[in-house]
C-alpha cells in the first residue's frame, strides 16, 4: 500500500482548489531603539484569490509587488499575519483543518533559482528521494518513484540519478526542481519565476514540458512571473498585482485583450512589440513604484496613474467585477466620484 | 505505485538523454584530489603526522627515560654523544621529554577543541537554523563570553579552579566555545537562506531531518576547518598556562612547561631554552597551515 497515492478530488469541480481570503503579510523593517521594528512592510495587503481544479493562474506585476511574497504564503513557507486559506474544503492551518504537512502533500514550488535551489552536496536522486522518503516512503518505493519522476521530466534516469547539481545545465537543473516538486504528487503547483531564469529556447522546452505535465498529472498551476508572454502562453486567468494589492484579475484574454485598469494598460504597452514600426516612443509609465513601508493613501498607483484624481487619493478602490473580469480602480466604479466613471 | 508511464516523449528531453553519463565525482573525491595536489598542505599533514604518531607510541619508541634526572649531565649542549638534542636543567633526555611532551600538549590542543566543536557547534547550528529569539539567546549568552579577552578568561577560569590539566582542558574548552559557535552560527544562517532549504521545508520534513540532510553536509566543512585552526591556538594557550604554572604540574613533561622551567637556562644554554619553544612553534604553524590548504580544497565552488 502506497502511504503517497495523489489526493482524490473531495468536493466537485465547482470548489476551488486553492481559496485565500485576505492574505495579509507584513515584514517589520528593523531598526528603532533595541532593533524594534517601528515601521513594516506592506508586501501583501489583504489579498484574496481563488485557483480553479485544473486551471493555470498567472500572476504579474514589477519586481517588489509581493509575488513571491504570495507564493510563499500560499505554500505556508510565510506565515501570514491575517487572512486564511481553503484547500479543497478543507481550512488550512486551523483547528479540524488541514496541518500544514498535510498541505504541502497537495501544494508544492518549483523556485526561480535553479541552482540554489538544490543542495550541491546531494546527488540528483538522493534531492529528489528527499520529500517521498520524509513522508514515509521505503528506500526502494522511492528510488523506483524518483526514476519514473526523471523520466517524466525529460531526464535519463541511468545517468542523472547519481550526479551533482553543478554537473548540470540551468536548464537540467530546473527539470530537476520540477521532478522534486512532482515527487509528492501534488495538486497544485505553484511555480515562482520557474522559467524566468533560463534562456529562451530552454525556456521555451520546459514550458512545452509544462503543459504536458498538467495534462498527464491533472496539475492545476498558480504561474508568477514578470514576462507577461509567457504568462499569456500558459496562462487561463491572469492577476495583476501592484503594491500588494489585486489591480485586476480576470479571464487571460479580457485581461490582455481588454485591460481596464491603467496600470495593466501600462504594463501591456511595455511590452517589446515584434514589429519594428510599432515602437514605444514613450515609456507607459513614469518612476518607480511607490515604498510599500509607505504606500499612497487611497488607490496604491494615483502617484503614478494619468487620471488621478481627488477621489483616489480619498478612497481606496474596491475590486468592482466588471463581468469578463474584476478591476479596482474609481473610473470603472459608478458613482465613484470620478470624473470619467459612469454616473449611476 | 502512483507514476505509471517512465516512457512519455517530450521531445526535447531526447537530446539530453543523448549525453552520456560521465562517471560523476562525489564532493569528498573532489576535495581529496584536489589536496593531492597542493604539496605544502601534504608535507604539513605529514610532518603532523609524525609529531603525532612519535607522541601516541612513545613507550614503544626505546627512548630514554624523561624523569630519569642527573645532576652531573645538567643542560649538555644539542649533539652529545647519547643525548641528540641535549639534556634539561634536571639532567633529563630532551628528546625523548619532547616526543613525550607532544603527547600532553596535543592532547591539550586537540581535546578542547573538540569538545568546543560539539558544543558549540550544536549551539551554532540550532542558532542559526532557529534563528529569532533562540538564535537571540544563544547569541547574545556567547557575546557575553566575547567581552572576555580569551587568554585572559583562560587564565582566570584556571587560576579559579586551580591549576591542573583537567582545570585547564575545561577552561579552554570554555574559551573556544563561543568563537566555534558563532562561526557555526553565521554559515548555517548562510545556509538556511539557500532555496533548498526552503524546498525541504516545503516538502514538510521535520527540522532535524532538514538539518541532518540539508545543513550538516554543507557547514560542516567551514566549521572544521575553522576548529583545525584552533588546535594551534589552544596548543599556545594550553602551553602558556603550563609556563605560568595554572596547567600542567612538573614533572610531567610538557611544551609549556619545559618552556617554563628551561628559561633560567637561556644564558647557559639558549638553543635548548628554546627548544620546546620551536616544538610549539612547528606544530601550531603547520595547523595552521594544513587548515588553510584544507579551506581552499574544501571551498571550491564545485
Amino acid at each position: 500500500m502506497d502511504a503517497l497515492l495523489p489526493h482524490k478530488d473531495r468536493c466537485g469541480p465547482a470548489q476551488p482548489l486553492l481559496l485565500a481570503e485576505n492574505l495579509r503579510k507584513y515584514f517589520p523593517v528593523p531598526g528603532g531603539l533595541f532593533g524594534r521594528a517601528t515601521r513594516v512592510v506592506r508586501a501583501v495587503d489583504d489579498l484574496s484569490l481563488s485557483v480553479a481544479k485544473g486551471e493555470t493562474l498567472g500572476i504579474v506585476g514589477e519586481s517588489g509587488c509581493g509575488k513571491s511574497t504570495v507564493a510563499r504564503l500560499l505554500i505556508r513557507l510565510l506565515k501570514p499575519d491575517r487572512g486564511h486559506m481553503v484547500l479543497d474544503g478543507d481550512p488550512v492551518d486551523e483547528p479540524h483543518g488541514l496541518t500544514l504537512n498535510q498541505l504541502r502533500r497537495q501544494v508544492q514550488m518549483v523556485f526561480q533559482d535553479s541552482y540554489a535551489s538544490l543542495n550541491p552536496r546531494l546527488t540528483i536522486g538522493e534531492t529528489l528521494a528527499f520529500s517521498p522518503k520524509a513522508h514515509g516512503l521505503p528506500a526502494a518505493e522511492a528510488r523506483e518513484r524518483v526514476r519514473d519522476l526523471l523520466s517524466k521530466v525529460g531526464l535519463d534516469p541511468e545517468s542523472y540519478y547519481t550526479r551533482y547539481p553543478h554537473e548540470l545545465s540551468g536548464g537540467q537543473r530546473q527539470r530537476v526542481n520540477i521532478a522534486r516538486a512532482l515527487a509528492l504528487r501534488p495538486r497544485l503547483v505553484i511555480l515562482d519565476e520557474a522559467v524566468s531564469a533560463l534562456d529562451k529556447s530552454v525556456e521555451a522546452q520546459v514550458l512545452n514540458m509544462l503543459v504536458d505535465l498538467k495534462t498527464e498529472l491533472e496539475l492545476t498551476y498558480v504561474f508568477i512571473s514578470h514576462d507577461l508572454n509567457v504568462v499569456q502562453y500558459l496562462s487561463d486567468r491572469v492577476l495583476v498585482m501592484y503594491l500588494g494589492k489585486i489591480v485586476e484579475i480576470g479571464a487571460v484574454e479580457a485581461i490582455y485583450g481588454n485591460p481596464q485598469h491603467p496600470y495593466t494598460r501600462a504594463l501591456l504597452s511595455a511590452r517589446p512589440s515584434m514589429d519594428p514600426r510599432k515602437r514605444t516612443k514613450e515609456a507607459p509609465i513614469q518612476g518607480d513604484p511607490p515604498n510599500p513601508i509607505d504606500p499612497p493613501s487611497g488607490c496604491r498607483f494615483r502617484t503614478r496613474c494619468p487620471f488621478a484624481e481627488d477621489v483616489c487619493a480619498r478612497v481606496e478602490p474596491p475590486l468592482a467585477d466588471i463581468g469578463t473580469q474584476a478591476v479596482s480602480c474609481h473610473m470603472r466604479v459608478a458613482g465613484s466620484g470620478h470624473s470619467r466613471a459612469a454616473t449611476p | 505505485m502512483a507514476i505509471q508511464s517512465p516512457s512519455i516523449d517530450l521531445g526535447s528531453g531526447v537530446a539530453i538523454n543523448a549525453v552520456a553519463a560521465t562517471a560523476s565525482r562525489g564532493y569528498w573525491q573532489s576535495v581529496r584530489r584536489r589536496l593531492r595536489r597542493d604539496p605544502v598542505t601534504l608535507v604539513c599533514a605529514g610532518i603532523l603526522l609524525l609529531i603525532v604518531l612519535g607522541a601516541i607510541f612513545a613507550p614503544f619508541l626505546n627512548l630514554a627515560d624523561p624523569y630519569k634526572t642527573s645532576m652531573i649531565r645538567r643542560l649538555y649542549p644539542l649533539g652529545s654523544p647519547n643525548f641528540p638534542l641535549g639534556t634539561d636543567e634536571l639532567g633529563r633526555d630532551m628528546f625523548s621529554r619532547l616526543i613525550y611532551g607532544g603527547r600532553l600538549s596535543l592532547f591539550m590542543g586537540v581535546t578542547p577543541v573538540v569538545c568546543a566543536l560539539l558544543i558549540g557547534g550544536t549551539l551554532g547550528i540550532t542558532a542559526g537554523f532557529l534563528g529569532g529569539w533562540v538564535n537571540m539567546l544563544i547569541m547574545r549568552v556567547m557575546d557575553v563570553f566575547y567581552a572576555f579577552p580569551s587568554v585572559l578568561l583562560a587564565i582566570s577560569l584556571s587560576g579559579a579552579m586551580g591549576a591542573g590539566a583537567s582545570n585547564t582542558l575545561l577552561a579552554l574548552t570554555l574559551v573556544f566555545i563561543p568563537p566555534v559557535c558563532r562561526v557555526s552560527e553565521s554559515v548555517t544562517t548562510q545556509v538556511r537562506g539557500f532555496d533548498f532549504v526552503d524546498a525541504a521545508k516545503a516538502s514538510g520534513a521535520g527540522s532535524f531531518t532538514i538539518v541532518r540532510v540539508h545543513v550538516l553536509g554543507n557547514v560542516l566543512g567551514p566549521i572544521l576547518v575553522y576548529a583545525t585552526s584552533l588546535i594551534s591556538v589552544a596548543i599556545i594557550l594550553a602551553a602558556g598556562l603550563s609556563f605560568l604554572g595554572l596547567g600542567v604540574k612538573p614533572p610531567e613533561p610538557e611544551w609549556g612547561l619545559m618552556l617554563n622551567t628551561l628559561r633560567q637556562a637561556i644564558y647557559v644554554n639558549p638553543v635548548l631554552a628554546a627548544l620546546p619553544g620551536v616544538m610549539i612553534f612547528i606544530t601550531s604553524i603547520f595547523f595552521n597551515l594544513m587548515s588553510d590548504g584544507l579551506r581552499a580544497a574544501m571551498d571550491v565552488k564545485a
